[in-house]
């Protein structure tokens, strides 16, 4: 009989072997927990009943709740009960009705890129799912490796581009002093960029700081981006959601598209649809001829097919239900306004406490701002101070959700950045 | 006006697998069979939504609670759970010993991406070995995630078979450690799968070289009727207390094929390994695409954790791979019966939804212009698109081509 201490024969697989070997990933390190996330945990974790989440960047309902809007549930109900709907494979480049309207929806109806076939409009998943897309064709398909993207920028927007194997380059965007756009740093470090290079633009409602050139100022940055030759990437992420209309979120894109150049767009439905979980997105290429379109989408497709195959149906049939219905794209219209209305609303009123309380400094940013987020210009230590003593819980960047606020609320986060101002110069 | 800044992008070639789908709907006869695409059809030639799932979909288009908030960036918790459990076994000791970390991806493809990914960055193997031949989008998944790949023999085509000599060669003299991709059950496209006595040689080969399997499971319930039969050989690896990889699929046996509902899971020796490995794998997820899609997964948790619908799927499913067999067999009878030069017993003996017809290039593109079958190159077909009344067109076909002065 073999002497079970026999190395060798200790080697011989049996079915209870391997208990004592190593893992194949003993030494894979514990990743750093996303920052947003971490936020919304200790939030979570904090049994206080005052305390307010202000961190992630979904948009909530004045009892504090997500909103599921009429328009999607009315859209679900529809193709639940329509005969013909099943759940066959999507094309690679997805939902062929989905990617027209949404490419229409940017760029509008009557955009001549889209009637000149220069557009090509693939589905993907969300703004990040579109964004990774955009970035790997990029670093295959592109001369210039370097991005631009604004100081500060939505947490994740290096990720998608260094995974891609770009370079990262940043261009001047918030100024804190003013709480407003560093306009001129913003032009000098576009016309230093090496000519070709990518520069990530917020098309509207800049994450985090809700910081907006003006239609004047889009103009001289488009000036100076073609005459540079560099490329324009939008993250188009709160279409109608700073204005309450669609069409006028859009300027900025479509007037880039207007003057005959080449970009590309970024789309998401997360936010201005609430389809957040169900990742509905679209990457544009709009290019200068039709054949360059066609060609580019074939790429895409090659980018796409090892990555996940074919994008979910359910998102965006669900969009595509309303953006093609006359009356569901009325209704979403009108249920997009309430949104936004909600949230001045609540810039107002959060502007009018500071005010009544006497809070030292200028808050006329809060007013200003736009979209989902303002950039409080709270420090860090601020911050903390107010998670500690008031249970408010917002990104340490300074950036607050305002969707996260009520008529309720509004008063204790008043309270807490009059503390945090006043006690913590 | 200046040229465009992608004027050199050449055009790619339309993906072999479902270019096939599109050449098909070009295609105005009414005779035409789609064989390519990997989708069930039922007995009229229609794509089948399962009852199970109209009815979780109803039940969730009817929960007044219900909302479209952001996943976390693993997925669905339940929905990840209920998967590990349906494929490893409700009693597996690494579940409870929590040493499995499952994470919701997009279907098949997404999980083999995510975890070829991971694979990249955080294992000191960079090789992937895969069967030849496999499913035509494994090489690309896998170089995309930054893997290097290679081959070990599979396919006998002489006996239509497993090469069990060469594919035990071939991972004899793979260096130590390197990653093992393996079919779990019914090889896409051959059908040949190996024999439980073969599975567990390879399982001893593997763990003896200390290799790193990565499971593809897209089939489970769908190879035999059975859904714990089909996890057997997985089942048997987990066993033994070694690592590996899982990829799953739910497009196939629950028909959510567009729905993109699939989960990654990954087996580790311990559950410190496991917990840290999970946060890898988000760090891989987020700059993909931030959080998998809600709706398919939260119709799969609906249906496994219902003990009356999980039964009512077990029974759906095994109607489906009943009438696959079924088909297997029509089209055997109707060659024979045509006297049909050739030994089609491989026909009944490969398993899954496709058959390996052994038939060339040359013949499929003949069937494809003359009798307007539609099918990959190789001459995979998938079963699952026939019909009673299709088979004898079909069988047509095949005696034609293989008839045909040359």
């Amino acid at each position: 009989m073999e002497s079970e201490n026999d190395p060798d024969r200790r080697e011989e697989t049996s079915m209870t072997q391997h208990c004592g070997a190593e893992s194949a990933f003993a030494r894979v390190p514990r990743a750093p927990e996303v920052p947003v996330y971490a936020v919304m945990a200790a939030c979570s974790r904090d049994p206080s009943p005052v305390k307010l989440n202000l961190g992630m960047g979904v948009y909530r309902t004045e009892d504090g709740k997500p909103l599921l809007l009429n328009v999607v549930k009315k859209a679900e109900e529809l193709l639940f009960s329509d005969p013909s709907a099943n759940k066959e494979y999507l094309p690679i480049t997805g939902l062929a009705e989905f990617r027209e309207l949404s490419a229409k929806l940017i760029f509008g109806t009557d955009s001549p890129a889209i009637k000149e076939n220069r557009v090509t409009t693939v589905q993907c998943l969300s703004g990040t799912g579109s964004l990774r897309i955009g970035a790997d064709f990029l670093a295959k398909y592109y001369y210039q490796s370097t991005v631009y993207l604004p100081e500060p920028t939505y947490g994740n927007h290096p990720n998608f581009f260094i995974v891609a194997g770009l370079c990262l380059r940043t261009y001047r965007y918030y100024d804190p002093v003013t709480r407003g756009l560093d306009f001129q740093g913003f032009l000098e470090d576009l016309a230093s960029a090496p000519p070709g290079a990518i520069v990530l633009l917020h098309a509207c409602a800049h994450n985090p700081t809700g910081v907006d050139p003006t239609v004047e100022q889009w103009e001289e940055i488009r000036q100076i981006i073609r005459s540079k030759g560099l490329l324009p990437f939008f993250d188009c992420a709160y279409q109608g959601f700073v204005s309450g209309s669609l069409e006028d979120d859009a300027r900025a894109v479509r007037k880039f598209v207007a003057d005959g150049g080449e970009c590309l767009v970024v789309q998401s439905y997360s936010k201005n649809m609430g389809l957040y979980g169900e990742r509905v997105g679209a990457l544009s290429v709009v290019c200068k001829t039709a054949d360059v379109a066609t060609r580019i989408e074939s790429q895409l497709k090659l980018l796409i097919r090892p990555m996940y195959s074919n994008p979910p149906i359910h998102g965006a049939a669900i969009a595509a239900a309303i953006l093609k219905d006359r009356n569901l794209f009325s209704e979403w219209t009108l249920e997009l306004e309430t949104m936004t209305k909600r949230l001045t609303c609540m810039r107002e009123q959060l502007f009018d406490a500071l005010h009544e309380r006497g809070t030292p400094g200028d808050w006329t940013h809060i007013l200003k701002h736009v979209g989902l987020f303002t950039f409080s210009g709270l420090k860090e230590e601020q911050i903390a101070f107010m998670t500690r003593e008031f249970h408010i819980y917002m990104s340490s960047d300074g950036r607050i959700n305002m969707a996260g606020l009520s008529t309720n609320t509004v008063p204790h986060l008043a309270n807490a950045i009059h503390a945090a101002v006043t006690l913590i110069p | 006006m200046a040229d465009s800044v992608f004027h050199h992008v050449v055009r790619a070639p339309e993906d072999p697998i479902l270019g096939v789908t599109v050449a098909y709907n070009k295609d105005p006869s009414p005779v035409k069979l789609n064989l390519g695409v990997g989708a069930y059809r039922t007995e009229e030639g229609k794509p089948l939504v399962l009852s199970v799932v109209r009815q979780a979909e109803q039940s969730l288009v009817n929960d007044a609670s219900r909302v479209k908030e952001y996943l976390p960036i693993v997925g669905l918790a339940e929905f990840n759970k209920l998967s590990a459990k349906l494929i490893l076994g409700a009693d597996c000791p690494a579940i409870q010993e929590n040493r499995v970390t499952t994470v919701q991806c997009l279907s098949g493809t997404g999980s083999l991406r995510v975890g070829g990914e991971f694979l990249a960055r955080h294992y000191h193997e960079r090789t992937i070995y895969i069967p030849k031949p496999t499913w035509g989008n494994h090489p690309k998944v896998f170089t995309l995630a930054g893997l290097s790949v290679k081959d070990y023999r599979y396919y006998d085509p002489a006996t239509r078979g497993l090469d069990f000599q060469g594919l035990l060669e071939d991972l004899g003299s793979a260096p130590s450690g390197a990653v093992v991709l393996l079919h779990a059950c019914a090889h896409n496209p051959t059908g040949v799968d190996p024999t439980v006595e073969q599975w567990e040689q390879i399982r001893q080969l593997i763990r003896s070289k200390k290799l790193l399997p990565f499971f593809d499971s897209a089939y489970q319930g769908f190879a035999s009727g059975s859904l714990d039969a089909d996890a057997q050989p997985v089942r048997m690896f987990v066993a033994d207390g070694g690592e590996c990889l899982l990829a799953q699929s739910y497009a196939k046996n629950m028909g959510l094929y567009g729905e993109r509902v699939g989960a990654l899971s990954i087996v580790c020796k311990t559950s410190d390994v496991a917990g840290r490995v999970e946060s890898q794998l988000k760090l891989v997820i987020r700059p993909m695409y931030s959080n998998p899609p809600i709706h398919g997964a939260s119709i799969v948790a609906t249906i496994l954790r219902d003990k009356d619908m999980y039964n009512e799927w077990t029974i759906e499913l095994k109607a489906m791979a009943d009438r696959i067999i079924s088909m297997r067999h029509q089209l055997f009878e109707a060659l024979k019966a045509r006297g049909t030069p050739g030994d089609w017993s491989h026909i009944i003996k490969q398993i899954g939804m496709f058959t390996f017809t052994g038939l060339n290039s040359e013949q499929v593109a003949y069937m494809t212009r003359e009798y307007h079958i539609y099918m990959t190159s190789d001459g995979r077909i998938s079963m699952a698109g026939l019909s009673s009344r299709t088979v004898p067109h079909l069988a047509d076909a095949i005696h034609a081509a293989v008839t045909r002065a040359s």
